[in-house]
């Protein structure tokens, strides 16, 4: 440990340390704009130049590190008026435009301007001017703010894995800018707005909607990917206006996917579900909620009455609450049916026998990035978890062994050890490979290599992605992975899909005693169906399937936000909140429940669903409905200690029995991300960006050919009695025989299961 | 005492053949290195006994230099050279490549072997393009002739170089823009530390030496130490090369003793052009202070006797005004060459340097005001000693040095709006 004084303050600190990381840890603030503890340091904005004993020249402070005995003056007359330089420099060239400048109030350069900037300027000569970029729908460029500090550039490097943006030209005329007219492209972009220390990179779907000091934060969670990031809801007004990320370094760090970021646009889409809606005599009518619960009640007593309980089934959103997903449940078997599931992209269901708890991440989401050795098994990984994609980069980076067995063959971004990119059908035999690799028996090169890594790796893990958890022979890949992670020592853990996928389980979201789970609801379709936060086309592994069932059934209830296509198959729909209108809990994918209140109220009469469903309880005179709060309610759902309830392992005795085997060609049906869940399907700039277009059918040359289709071609999919009619696109990194076309999309809503059997043919 | 050192086979017709090379005695300091198996310390010791400093400009001493390097190391290590030559006034470089270019090459072999390195990188200014060829030609030979390559004349020792041409930033001549630029990213320079001696280039151990610096080796070596510090004066061993130019009758490049008067390398020079009156004389490139032509008679052509008077010998790129010279206009030309050339990568010298052009700019359009020069002082003030690298020492130092000799001149400008000469 080193002994250094920092504005006479005596201070011990590790060696290695800046003496700006040293002042932040004893709260003296040096002035910075380039510098950022994420990133690299780069030391070009200067601001943070400080005296130190000895040296004629003022130091950054970003870029020095402390020496035993250092003496540090960061407010002495030489380092002030080093400052004060810098800051003048900057602003000669940035215009005077804060009024109307989107960052003005939460502005870098603003606030230091009013501690280091003088009332007027030396500088009388013109000011430079830079041309905008439209650099795509979610960011916004005014360049000539751009202090040149590069954070965004850094970040693209270091942090999103792809250098979108970069300097060029020299001297005045460098500027910054993406490569020649390209967009913005990462899944990451948006953190290059919280990173830009000025209004150079604002939010696009942000911009003059609001002034920063007009908003109140409030802290939340997000409803989408596994992940859980921490957000910051910024409101105005009762109507979200801004989401941020909350630091939490175990979690998201300081970043925030796109996705994350942008999909509050969604909540106020003119979709949303305002009134309570019943269809008399084929016509819809807004009704009263006692209207529309006492109908609700009534025909479910009717069914269970007439038809018997089991004829009623529920299917749930898994970014539903921990307590709407609980009180769900309850309400299902209070009736006395035990059909209840939240799997819908799920279609095999056989290793349900051997679970022995709640599959979730195997781990903490921060050991990701301590692994050495890694194998993950069906996920498009950047799309799913773009900010677990990022952890296993950065642990690439370092020297992990990043191994894929995966059926197609995405830019990681960072270097791939080892991958087996092999038709779905074929994972099954590619994990078995790796199996044998370990157990000693003779396996092919791809999977020795595989082996020979997680056997290498101090830290290692085996994980099954999305790609795995939708694929028709789950439980085969599921026991496959099981073993190799036991025979290598390994972790072994799922990506979770969605916000509540682990929560899900833990509130009884699942068939138990002979229930039926999500796809033997649709085999054997029953009468009545509640739905809670489900878009049967765009949720469920085979959206024909689902459909159909749902339009054959005498009573479908639906608790939902937005309206979508429900009015086609429901009795009756019930609007409920969004997770920024209620209060509630996910349980991330590494097991951590983490409670959230509203931070808005509900849009319309609209209402947050645990009521709802307490309300229908008790019409439906069932005992134990009597929740004053969520917070009760979560108490019932989570009790005991969670992490005991967490298990990836099967029970021993459960064997794997093969799902079905696909002739012809398979669809890689992974789940397109901007189409994952309600609310991103209606975040409006979201659904400009490049990764949420109508999905091609994309094939390699050689499948192609033996279609008779050529890149660029109309042609027809067609799943069972379904067909779509789109472009048909090459990536011959694809596995022969197989068309990856995206769900989730209307554009494919029409169509079967997700990695089932697709026809191919030349649009007629 | 001229042409001793780099210049002394210049006489021959294509003195840059390897067989003419050969013909003064070429490649005999390696064969001796490679004979003897010399201790590379030895070789060390030798450099600091020349008292040879970098003649790239700072002036730093070159046995100490190599010292830094560090010996136990066990992956790859670099030298390279710095040929790029690009600052105003500045055209020496482009000559050793041009006219003996295999003295260079056995000065890179020699600092090689002494080095530890792996290979030798020479680094060319993009803008001249015929020693870029001219060099590659010479490799060849070397490579033909078994000094260079594998197993370096039968030692078993192995060591080759590679040309590298840069596009003309001249902020490339920075040794850490440099070495990103070899690397095939943007001119600019690296923070420092690390020091390229610790982290150069690919991130190994890396010296960089100037062009004249790494072409005096072989004499040094065969000669020893002294021998070549007695070329010069006490702390200033050696030749230097000077490159004249502008009101001279007879600009070009001279290889004189350390030492000399700046009189007599005036004489060499033909005096001034038009036997017109010496105004000022800037003694080491662009970007050193100006030093009036009546002080400048009185110095002697070395780091110390510069230094002196305010100024640096640089390079030793001599620039001559005569008094036909408005010191405006030339500032403007000066200070448009640092804004253009200014990398923009850190916030005084890509701000500063436009700002200290335009104020300039409008003075010299009769457009000045008379604060306008207590502003350039405090600009220029305020880059200096505040960026990554020395460009923005480099740009604020013409302008501190102009004010200081010539204010009166500026001051002329902005109140009759025109010049003074």
């Amino acid at each position: 440990m080193l002994n250094i004084e920092i504005d006479g303050k005596q201070l011990t600190v590790e060696p290695g340390t800046s003496i700006i990381d040293a002042a932040d840890a004893a709260g003296i603030y040096i002035p910075r704009f380039c510098y950022h503890k994420k990133l690299s340091v780069a030391a070009n904005c200067r601001m943070c130049l400080v005296q130190v004993e000895k040296v004629p020249k003022p130091l950054p402070a970003c870029a020095t590190l402390v020496t035993d005995g250092m003496k540090v003056m960061t407010r002495s007359e030489i380092a002030i008026k080093a400052q004060k330089a810098v800051m003048e420099f900057l602003l000669i060239n940035h215009p005077l435009d804060c009024p109307i400048c989107d960052q003005g109030g939460e502005c870098d350069l603003q606030d230091l301007a009013v501690g280091y900037g003088t009332g007027a300027s030396r500088y009388t000569e013109e000011k430079r001017v830079v041309f905008n970029k439209n650099i795509g729908p979610l960011i916004t460029t005014d360049m000539t703010r751009c202090i040149n500090c590069t954070r965004c550039v850094r970040f693209g490097q270091e942090i999103g894995g792809m250098m979108e943006m970069g300097q060029t030209g020299r001297g005045e005329h460098a500027e910054i800018t993406t490569f020649v007219e390209r967009s913005i492209n990462s899944e990451l972009s948006g953190n290059i707005i919280d990173l830009c220390p000025v209004g150079a990179l604002t939010s696009k779907p942000f911009r003059y909607s609001a002034r920063a000091w007009e908003l109140t934060a409030r802290p939340s969670v997000s409803p989408h990917d596994g992940l859980g990031a921490n957000l910051t809801v910024q409101t105005r007004s009762n109507q979200v206006m801004r989401v941020l990320p909350r630091d939490n370094e175990d979690i998201n760090e300081c970043w925030l996917s796109d996705k994350d970021r942008f999909a509050y646009e969604g909540l106020n889409s003119a979709d949303r579900l305002q009134h309570p809606m019943i269809k008399r005599d084929g016509a819809w009518h807004e009704c009263s909620w006692q209207e529309a619960l006492d109908f609700a009640a009534t025909q479910l007593k009717r069914i269970r009455d007439e038809q018997g309980e089991e004829q009623i089934a529920a299917l749930a959103s898994p970014h539903a609450t921990l307590e709407e997903l609980y009180l769900l449940q309850k309400l299902v078997r209070g009736i006395g049916s035990n059909n209840i599931d939240h799997r819908l992209r799920q279609p095999d269901f056989s290793a349900d026998a051997g679970l022995q708890g709640a599959p979730w991440l195997g781990m903490s989401i921060a050991d990701l990035s301590q692994l050495n050795s890694v194998l993950v098994v069906g996920s498009t990984l950047r799309a799913d978890h773009p900010l677990i994609a990022m952890r296993l980069r950065q642990a690439a980076k370092r020297g992990a062994q990043l191994n894929l067995i995966n059926p197609v063959d995405d830019d990681l971004l960072c270097p791939v050890a080892n991958k087996s990119i092999v038709a779905p059908d074929a994972m099954v035999a590619a994990l078995d490979q790796v199996r044998r690799a370990l157990a000693g028996e003779s396996a092919d090169v791809t999977a020795q290599a595989i082996a020979a890594s997680l056997k290498g790796g101090e830290r290692k893990a085996v994980l099954l992605g999305n790609l795995a958890q939708h694929h028709p022979r789950y439980a085969e890949l599921h026991a496959l992975a099981q073993q190799i992670a036991e025979l290598a020592g390994a972790q072994f853990g799922f990506l979770g899909e969605a916000s509540n996928s682990v929560g899900a389980y833990l509130a009884g979201a699942v068939p138990s005693d002979g229930g039926m789970n999500a796809a033997q609801m649709l085999d054997d379709p029953r009468r009545a169906y509640i739905l809670l936060g489900v878009e049967a086309e765009l949720d469920s592994y085979n959206p024909g399937k689902t459909l159909a069932a749902l339009q054959a059934a005498q009573l479908v209830v639906s608790l939902c936000a937005y309206k979508g296509k429900a009015p086609d198959y429901a009795h009756v729909l019930l609007p409920v909140a969004p997770f920024t209108e209620t209060s509630g809990t996910f349980v991330n994918t590494e097991g951590r429940a983490q409670s959230f209140n509203a931070v808005v109220k509900p849009l319309g009469e609209a209402r947050p669903a645990w009521k709802v469903l307490r309300v229908l309880g008790n019409l439906m005179e069932l005992a134990g409905f009597d929740y004053d709060s969520s917070e009760q309610v979560q108490a019932e759902a989570l009790t005991g200690d969670l992490s005991a309830k967490l298990n990836n392992r099967l029970k021993a005795s459960a064997t794997a029995t093969a799902g079905l085997s696909v002739n012809g060609l398979q669809r890689i049906g992974e789940v397109s991300a901007y189409h994952a869940d309600a609310i991103v399907r209606r975040a409006a700039s979201l659904q400009k960006t490049a990764a949420a277009a109508i999905p091609g059918a994309w094939m390699n040359g050689e499948t192609l050919a033996k279609v008779g289709a050529t890149e660029g071609m109309d042609i027809t999919v067609r799943q069972g009695e379904g067909h779509a009619v789109l472009k048909a696109m090459r990536d011959d990194r694809l596995p022969a025989s197989c068309v990856r076309l995206a769900a989730g999309h209307p554009a494919t809503t029409m169509l079967g299961g997700l990695m089932d059997e697709i026809v191919v043919e030349r649009a007629g | 005492m001229a042409n001793e050192v780099i210049f002394h086979s210049i006489h021959l017709p294509e003195s840059w053949k390897l067989e003419n090379y050969l013909k003064v005695g070429g490649y005999d300091a390696l064969k001796k290195v490679l004979a003897e198996k010399m201790a590379p310390d030895a070789i060390i010791e030798q450099v600091k006994a020349s008292v040879l400093r970098g003649r790239g400009g700072a002036g730093f001493p070159t046995g100490l230099k190599w010292s830094f390097m560090p010996k136990n190391y066990s992956g790859d290590k670099y030298l390279v050279c710095n040929s790029d030559e690009g600052e105003p006034g500045t055209f020496k470089d482009r000559d050793i490549i041009r006219l003996n270019p295999h003295q260079l090459i056995e000065g890179m072999i020699i600092g090689g072997y002494t080095l530890g390195a792996k290979a030798g990188y020479n680094y060319i200014h993009g803008e001249i393009w015929e020693c870029y060829e001219r060099f590659e030609a010479a490799l060849d030979e070397a490579r033909a002739a078994g000094l260079l390559g594998k197993n370096i004349l039968g030692s078993g020792w192995d060591f080759d170089i590679h040309a590298h041409h840069g596009y003309g930033a001249y902020v490339c001549g920075e040794e850490t823009a440099l070495l990103e630029s070899i690397e095939g990213k943007k001119g600019q320079p690296r923070f420092k530390p690390p020091f390229p001696a610790s982290f150069g280039l690919y991130g190994k151990p890396t010296t960089i030496n100037n062009t004249e610096t790494l072409a005096s080796i072989p004499y040094i070596v065969k000669h020893g130490g002294q021998k070549f510090l007695e070329l010069g004066i006490p702390n200033n061993g050696g030749t230097k090369i000077f490159s004249v130019s502008g009101h001279v009758n007879n600009p070009g490049n001279f290889e004189i003793g350390m030492g000399t008067p700046f009189s007599e390398l005036l004489k060499m020079a033909g005096g001034v052009k038009n036997g017109r009156k010496l105004k000022a004389v800037i003694p080491g490139g662009s970007s050193v202070p100006v030093v009036p032509g009546e002080i400048m008679m009185d110095l002697t052509m070395d780091y110390d006797s510069i230094a002196k008077a305010g100024s640096y010998l640089g390079a030793g790129s001599v620039i001559v005004m005569d008094d036909t010279v408005c010191m405006v206009k030339a500032l403007e030309r000066l200070s448009y060459f640092y804004f253009e050339e200014s990398c923009g990568q850190c916030t005084p010298c890509r701000e500063g340097t436009g700002w200290l052009y335009r104020v300039i700019h409008r003075i010299e359009h009769g457009l000045g005001k008379p604060e306008d020069l207590d502003l350039l002082e405090s600009v220029a003030g305020n880059i200096m000693g505040r960026t990554i690298c020395a460009l923005g020492d480099a740009a604020a130092m013409p302008v501190q040095g102009m004010l200081k000799h010539y204010r009166n001149e500026f001051e002329y400008h902005i109140q009759h709006k025109k010049c003074m000469v």
